[in-house]
């Protein structure tokens, strides 16, 4: 599917630059090349394909949705869902978070939302497809989708509420099953698509300068670091591996972008995959500058027992990704 | 008629660049306005909006979760 990229980069390193086949240089930069040329065209139609769902699901019909309908259980799975289609800014998770309680919602169903928000979104998606291959991604786009909807049964069931801060207790209290007032934009799909292109546009130039320098440093190690390096510190049969792979990214913040490249090359040198997919599914999904955004709702001990669960649930999956993969 | 407008967000890029790009728009076209940039968030969750930044034009939301084009503002300064 991506030979002609192979055949562009092949001609650029070998008959523009005229650099000799089997050099160093030639086949770092060749590899660069290829690499950066596939994963910003996979970018291109993800982002694309998603802003086109995310134009029909706005979040406002995601919340009027999930505060109007009693799903039996199914709504954690739903807001999970749903988080994976709409992008997801940290800066935007308050005002989120009190319109999901405001309408009505569970808290554990908008921690469902939340979780899966971030950790599946477009860009990881797509460098996933770009980087690992089309079953490594399906298997923790699914895995992403099950973390946020257990995730958010568990913390509703421990009853939460009471560590909210006052002014959100009170939000909640006056809580209503709510339709805010929602003109659905009844528009066609062509008349959509100039705003979803701006989208698309937008995210792209805002993440190419971190997927070329993640893919550059990846290059650089992919040179430098021997074969097989990191088996002796990092075997499957190393039970700390995983939890202290998750402990240290959890405070990492760092988009997708940037990480995920560096990733693909620690893995292709032995780090085992699950370690791996929990070390970024950890640096992306939870971060500190979102807890101190989330202080405005929450009190710390919330914020504490929040990330502890995702914690745990993100070191349980990497467990199981290094049984099953 | 003078124009209120208000940017909505906690302070994110995003924000940041909605705000230059409706400043831009009312220098360029000598629109009478005021700008005002709302950064608390209960001040926020009175427009019960859910993604920042959003766009408030004389107390109607017009554009919330992106960042809108210059032709776009100018056409909504318009109407």
């Amino acid at each position: 599917m991506f030979d002609w990229i192979q055949h562009i980069a092949d001609w650029f390193v070998y008959d523009i630059l005229n650099l000799n086949k089997g050099q160093h240089l030639a086949e770092a930069l060749n590899f660069f090349i290829y690499d950066t040329t596939k994963i910003l065209i996979l970018l291109f139609v993800i982002i694309f394909f998603m802003g086109i769902v995310n134009s029909y699901f706005p979040i406002d019909k995601v919340k009027n949705y999930l505060s109007r309908n009693k799903l039996y259980g199914l709504e954690y799975l739903m807001a999970s869902l749903f988080g994976v289609v709409t992008p997801f800014c940290s800066c935007s998770s308050v005002p989120l978070f009190i319109g999901f309680v405001r309408g009505g919602i569970p808290l554990g169903v908008t921690f469902a939302f939340l979780i899966t928000s971030p950790l599946v979104n477009e860009v990881a998606i797509g460098l996933f497809v770009g980087l690992f291959g089309l079953k490594t991604t399906i298997i923790y786009v699914v895995s992403g989708i099950l973390l946020g909807t257990i995730s958010g049964v568990i913390l509703q069931k421990l009853k939460l509420e009471s560590y909210l801060t006052p002014w959100v207790k009170e939000v909640l209290a006056n809580a209503q099953k709510d339709q805010d007032t929602f003109i659905a934009e009844k528009q066609t799909l062509n008349q959509r698509l100039p705003v979803i292109w701006d989208e698309v546009l937008k995210i792209l130039k805002g993440v190419i300068p971190y997927v070329i320098v993640g893919i550059a440093i990846g290059g650089l190690m992919h040179g430098y670091i021997p074969e097989g390096f990191f088996e002796q510190y990092m075997a499957k049969d190393n039970l700390l591996a995983v939890p202290i792979a998750t402990l240290l990214a959890v405070p990492m913040y760092s988009n997708a972008s940037g990480i995920l490249p560096v990733a693909q090359v620690l893995v292709a040198k032995g780090i085992p995959l699950g370690t791996a997919i929990a070390f970024m599914m950890g640096v992306v999904g939870l971060s500190l500058p979102e807890a101190m955004l989330l202080k405005k709702v929450m009190t710390f001990k919330l914020i504490a027992i929040f990330f502890g669960v995702v914690t745990l649930c993100i070191i349980i999956s990497g467990y199981l990704f290094n049984i099953l993969l | 008629m003078s124009k209120v407008i208000k940017v909505l967000g906690t302070g994110c890029p995003k924000c940041q660049s909605m705000t230059r790009v409706v400043k831009d728009v009312i220098s360029e076209n000598n629109i009478d306005a005021t700008l005002e940039k709302v950064e608390d968030i209960m001040e926020i969750m009175k427009y019960s909006v859910m993604s920042t930044p959003a766009l408030v034009i004389d107390d109607v939301i017009t554009i919330k979760g992106r960042i809108p084009s210059k032709d776009e503002v100018l056409e909504l300064l318009k109407s």
